[in-house]
Order: structure tokens, then C-alpha cells, then sequence
């Protein structure tokens, strides 16, 4: 029985990066009109895992690889009011903790956005690792997180005619991975 | 270093104008201000005209802003708002606001007005339109109230106070620049 729960627990050892073509790193908003997605290609994403057992997943991405369908908001992503992209190019995230049990996945650690760190938590999926037709292994991974984009120096805002706040302060992070083993 | 100002009165006798000048003998050496004088000719905006081969007035507009390092506004308040002809020259500015010369821009905005407050409001809503460009807009506020109280007869702003803070804020603009040239190099 120990030897079946360790293996429900265990992360598949060895080296995983990103398939670009089939991963997605992207974030949600709460917007006046709606939720406004965007993403950020291109991104690197590693999970390494030691044969002890020790696992670190890490990722990075340019700032200004952020896209969104609105050339204007693209425009003002990039500027001193959000990402501040000449200041703090890149985005980044490296786990303290991750711990599995069955296909689900919790992963702790610090993300780092416009030069700010601050700790985040992420749960999803993760699948056991399979042969793709090319004859490498992968693994599918799913991950999702809220924060408050104030902990990391985000604080445009503009009030509607109502009163309220155009823009949501939470925001949901998203990383459907397709990690591929070197 | 080659800071432009960018006065959002037209007037001849202008405090906005005299605020900028007196910035300028604030500055630390090494940087230079340069008013640019060309906001009475800048035509309304008008997406038709906005071509690749913009209006002569726009143009250098737009070249005065790329050639700068930094830009210091000095604004009066119109019903409790930026005068439209500056409003109008920075959206004309602004545009295409993905290869604008206004982004990353370092920028810094005080006012003068003949009221009580120094052209706050106008202040504020002018740094949200410049944030809004994509420019650096640099904390601080320099509000000149009774302006037509506070020059001499040489248009030198007679206010101790009100030159500190006027020194503190182009400090802090030289101060941001010079770490974006840091940046760069």
C-alpha cells in the first residue's frame, strides 16, 4: 500500500520544459465590460525532479511578450502604470513547495512582477507522463492562482460613473503546461 | 541632459510659463530646459490628418518630445481640467500610442493659478493623462496658488517654500531619468 501512495505522491523524475506550441501561461481580469484575458508568449517553464525526490518548478516570461486583443490596452500593459516593462522586463516564478497527491497539485511559491516578489499559490492537475507520437515523454500540468495585483505595485484604477473601480484588484492566473522531458 | 518644458498657457505674461522658467534655474548642472513654444500653432486633432506625414506643428511636436529626456509640465486649470489645446497636443502625441515618444518618457507636472489651489485638479488629471500615454510620471506636485502674488517684477517666484518643492520635483525628474539612462546603457 506504501508503495502505491508513494507513487501517488512522487513527481516523474528528471528534466521538464516547456512544449511552447501547446503551453498556455495567461492571466483573468473582472473588467467594467466583462473579463479581460491575456497571455504571455514566449515563457519558459522547467519542473526538475531529483531522484530524492526534491522538486522545483520555475518559469519566466518577458514582459513585454504580454498580449492582449486590444492593441491600445497592449500598448498601456507595457507602460510605468502596469507591467513597466523597460524597468522590470521580466516576470518570473520559482516554487518553495510542491506537493501532489493522485492527479492533484499544489505548488507554493514566489512570483516576481515588476520587480516585486511576493508568495502565491497555485493548485491544478497534474498527468502521469505519457509517450507523445514524436517518441518524447511529457506531462501535462494544470495550474491556476489568484492575487492581488497591488502586492506587486499594480495599482491603476479609474473609477466608472458609479463610483465603482473599472478594474478587478484579484487576478487569476493560468498555466496549462505541456512539460516534455530533456 | 535636455529637459523639455511644456507650458499649458498660451498668455504672454503666462505663470505657468514664468513656473518653467524658474525650474530651469533649479535644475542641477548637466541638465538643460528648453521651452518649447509651439502649442498656439499645434492644429485639433483629427484622425484624418493623422497621417504619415503629420502636420508641420505636430511633428515638432513630436520631435521636440523624442529629443528630450525628460519633460516638465507647467499647467494653468480650466473648469477644474487641463486647457484644451494642451489636452489636445498630447493626444496628438500620443499616437500611435505603441511607438509614441511619450513612452517611458520621464515627466513631471506642476501649476500656477490665480485661485486658491494652484491648478490641483488640472495637476492630477494631466499626470492620469500622461500615465495613460505610457510616459514615467514622476511623484511630486508643486501647486502655485495666487500665482499672480507669488512672481516679481523679473517674473522670479518670489516664494521660498514654493521653490523648494519646485527643486525637490525636478530633482526627483533628473533623478528618474538619469536611472532610465542607466537603463539604457
Amino acid at each position: 500500500m506504501s508503495t502505491l501512495t508513494q507513487a501517488h505522491e512522487a513527481l516523474p523524475t528528471g528534466t521538464w520544459v516547456e512544449d511552447p506550441v501547446h503551453s498556455h501561461v495567461g492571466f483573468e481580469v473582472g473588467y467594467a465590460t466583462g473579463t479581460f484575458r491575456g497571455s504571455f508568449a514566449p515563457f519558459e517553464a522547467r519542473l526538475q525532479v531529483s531522484e530524492d525526490g526534491d522538486a522545483v518548478l520555475s518559469g519566466e516570461a518577458r514582459a513585454d511578450g504580454v498580449h492582449v486583443l486590444d492593441e491600445n490596452l497592449n500598448a498601456h500593459l507595457l507602460s510605468p502604470d502596469f507591467f513597466d516593462a523597460e524597468r522590470a522586463p521580466v516576470l518570473s516564478f520559482v516554487s518553495t513547495a510542491i506537493r501532489r497527491s493522485g492527479s492533484d497539485l499544489a505548488v507554493t511559491g514566489e512570483l516576481t512582477i515588476k520587480g516585486v516578489t511576493a508568495p502565491v499559490e497555485l493548485v491544478g492537475t497534474i498527468g502521469d507522463p505519457f509517450s507523445h507520437l514524436s517518441g518524447t515523454e511529457r506531462i501535462p500540468l494544470r495550474l491556476e492562482g489568484t492575487v492581488d495585483r497591488r502586492a506587486f505595485g499594480i495599482d491603476w484604477n479609474m473609477d466608472l460613473p458609479s463610483g465603482e473601480p473599472v478594474l478587478a484588484n484579484d487576478v487569476t492566473l493560468t498555466a496549462e503546461l505541456f512539460l516534455v522531458k530533456e | 541632459m535636455k529637459v523639455l518644458g511644456i507650458s499649458g498657457s498660451l498668455r504672454r505674461e503666462s505663470h505657468n510659463t514664468a513656473l518653467l522658467r524658474a525650474a530651469a534655474e533649479l535644475l542641477p548642472g548637466g541638465a538643460d530646459l528648453e521651452i518649447w513654444g509651439g502649442l498656439r500653432g499645434v492644429p485639433p486633432y483629427d484622425e484624418d490628418d493623422d497621417a504619415e506625414q503629420a502636420p508641420a506643428a505636430v511633428a515638432s511636436l513630436r520631435d521636440a518630445i523624442a529629443g528630450a529626456d525628460a519633460i516638465l509640465f507647467a499647467s494653468p486649470e480650466y473648469n477644474h481640467s487641463v486647457p484644451g489645446q494642451l489636452k489636445n497636443a498630447l493626444d496628438w502625441a500620443s499616437r500611435p500610442l505603441a511607438t509614441s515618444p511619450l513612452r517611458n518618457k520621464p515627466v513631471a507636472v506642476v501649476g500656477a493659478s490665480r485661485g486658491a489651489f494652484g491648478a490641483v485638479w488640472a495637476q492630477a488629471e494631466l499626470r492620469k493623462v500622461l500615465a495613460a500615454t505610457g510616459a514615467r510620471v514622476v511623484d511630486g506636485e508643486v501647486a502655485v496658488g495666487h500665482a499672480h502674488e507669488r512672481f516679481g517684477p523679473e517674473g522670479r517666484l518670489e516664494d521660498e517654500p514654493l521653490r523648494r518643492q519646485l527643486g525637490e520635483v525636478v530633482e526627483a525628474l533628473v533623478a528618474v531619468t538619469r536611472a532610465r539612462e542607466l537603463i539604457a546603457a
